[in-house]
């Protein structure tokens, strides 16, 4: 079998925004693979550990960097890389149209991809792309098993957990605590500079995106940071209450 | 129309439904708002939200028993389609922006995700909302026939009912087989208030102890205040708490008019499901730690000592 693992390549969690021209501005910034998507990566990395035979195909969408993306996941033990190269943003309904037309292509039959976007903050491109693909999804997996073409495991619902079982194709969303990413090691990466990484344009996807992005700002709440040292603890106790009672009044 | 999908649970209609009939109104269409109300013995839900809209279209099917992402879809869609609907709403719960792609890509249309604001004007719809995990403020636009939004939870205002009640209308549906069979379930129901829904939030963190400290703390304090309680992944993962409870980029977000952190650090992941709480208060022992940024009230220091004191103090 084939599997697809979609990587988003973001800014890494602890670096700061920074907005400019009305967009946010990544130059000089960190850049990382969305840790959600690096989840999927494992997880196909273990399913072919198990026994199940099977190709592994990095994929991302994006401007040249997102290859260093695609690199971890070559060196993490992906098989090769697929990179559509564009400068254009696409929203996640757009993304979903060169998603699945490569996984026709390639004759993929799973498709792992984040369950939420670490930039964009989109849950939509699992779901988008199991509708153009008239294929079942299972989103915010916690648990996978794969015995034949029958995917078991639980996944996270409104309130609580549910365990599935799916038959493939099938396109899953990955989490923290599905599994804990491996590093690459030295000779991987070493290996990984041999891997195929093919370049593909845009174009022939025939995509255009029916969301436009206008703007984006820093919106930041001013708080009020009355911090108390609470050395004294009935005195910053007391303290702390009066302010909650008194000047915010949120409470009784 | 604009179509609204109607949310609800333990046969009635949810918060974040009221909230979308407000979104819906603020649009300004001439277009009627239609309510639609998916599920099995649904009735008691159709009659609440009819005193809200303009129509109901209700399918109470045994089919519809359960949740599924395609069911919903497929069923949105054939409504959306002959009702020649131009915005469909569908709620910012983890199964609205689960099934809501599906329904984008069956109606050809745009698809503007967790929206915080919404307006319309002639074919173009324009919208707020949160990237970067919450940390930028982005205004998105589509100009379509047709468009789907999600409404992020608890940032409309909830619209009341009204005296008279809309007609509802019986629909039938063509409807796919589910694929996904769901073969059990951990339902995780509180006595509290529900968490999205609750106007003081107490969470902990990792510097409450142990599952013990938590109830100690964090629950003795909600229970003190009449608040929910939510949690950080990290003691969702040690089992100190069950999921339903996590609050963050992987579990529930919430905006509370009070959120009350608890020994919690505040990591980006935290602080994206919490961040636009009206007041922020936080007790942690390290003074450096990133909740106190975003706080507007804390005390820095031992979090086993300072909640008993504050729990004293309420008592008075």
């Amino acid at each position: 079998m084939r599997i697809l693992t979609f990587l988003r390549q973001v800014l890494d969690a602890e670096e700061s925004v920074h907005i400019a021209n009305n967009t946010v501005a990544l130059e000089n910034s960190k850049l990382v693979m969305d840790t959600m998507d690096e989840y999927g990566v494992e997880e196909a990395l273990r399913l072919r550990e198990g026994g199940i035979e099977a190709e592994i195909v990095a994929v991302a969408v994006g401007p040249p960097r997102v290859q260093d993306a695609l690199r971890t996941a070559l060196a993490m033990g992906a098989d090769r890389a697929i990179h559509v190269e564009t400068d254009v943003r696409l929203d996640a309904i757009a993304l979903s149209k060169v998603l699945a037309q490569l996984a026709t292509q390639e004759e993929a039959t799973l498709i792992f991809s984040g369950g939420q976007q670490a930039d964009w903050d989109s849950h939509a491109l699992a779901a988008a792309t199991a509708e153009r693909l008239q294929w079942p999804q299972v989103t915010w997996t916690s648990a996978l098993e794969l015995a034949g073409t029958t995917l078991t495991g639980k996944h996270d619902a409104d309130e609580g957990s549910e365990s599935f079982t799916l038959e493939l194709p099938a396109v899953v969303t990955t989490q923290q605590g599905l599994n804990e990413p491996r590093y690459p090691t030295l000779p991987n990466i070493m290996k990984s500079k041999k891997k195929e990484m093919r370049k593909e344009s845009l174009d022939q996807f025939d995509v255009t995106p029916k969301l436009k992005f206008v703007s984006a700002e820093i919106q930041v709440k001013n708080r009020l940071n009355k911090i108390l040292d609470g050395k004294d603890v009935p005195a910053a106790a007391a303290q702390l209450v009066d302010l909650l009672r008194n000047e915010a009044r949120v409470i009784a | 129309m604009i179509l609204i999908v109607v949310e609800y649970a333990n046969g009635k209609v949810s918060k974040s439904t009221w909230e979308m009939v407000t979104a819906a109104r603020e649009l300004g269409r001439e277009a009627p708002i239609t309510a639609l109300v998916l599920g099995s013995n649904i009735s008691a839900v159709a009659a609440e939200i009819a005193k809200a809209v303009d129509q109901v279209l209700v399918a109470d099917l045994p089919a519809l028993a359960q949740y599924d992402p395609e069911i919903w879809s497929a069923a949105v869609a054939q409504i959306a389609n002959e009702g020649e609907a131009s915005v469909v709403l569908i709620g910012g719960s983890r199964s609205g922006r689960e099934y809501s792609p599906r329904v984008a890509i069956k109606l050809d249309a745009p698809l503007l995700e967790d929206v915080i604001s919404l307006k319309a004007s002639g074919e173009t719809l324009s919208a707020q909302h949160y990237t970067y995990l919450a940390r930028v403020t982005e205004t998105i636009e589509a100009t379509a026939p047709i468009a789907v939004v999600t409404i992020k939870p608890g940032v409309f205002n909830p619209a009341s009912p009204r005296a008279e009640s809309a007609e509802q209308f019986d629909v039938d549906l063509n409807l796919p087989m589910p694929r996904l069979k769901v073969t059990g379930k951990t339902a995780e129901r509180s006595s509290r208030v529900s968490l999205t829904e609750a106007e003081i939030v107490v969470s902990g963190g990792r510097g409450v102890g142990s599952a013990e400290g938590f109830t100690q703390y964090v629950e003795a304090l909600a229970d003190q205040l009449g608040a929910a309680v939510g949690a950080t992944r990290a003691i969702v993962d040690a089992g100190w708490r069950p999921y339903s409870e996590q609050v963050g980029q992987t579990g529930k977000t919430v905006q509370p008019k009070t959120y009350i952190a608890v020994g919690i650090s505040g990591a980006v992941q935290h602080l994206s499901g919490m961040n636009k709480s009206k007041t922020i208060v936080a007790i942690n022992r390290d003074a450096e730690a990133p909740i106190f940024k975003i706080a507007d009230y804390g005390i820095v220091g031992d979090v086993t000592q300072l909640v008993p004191a504050i729990l004293t103090e309420l008592r008075k």
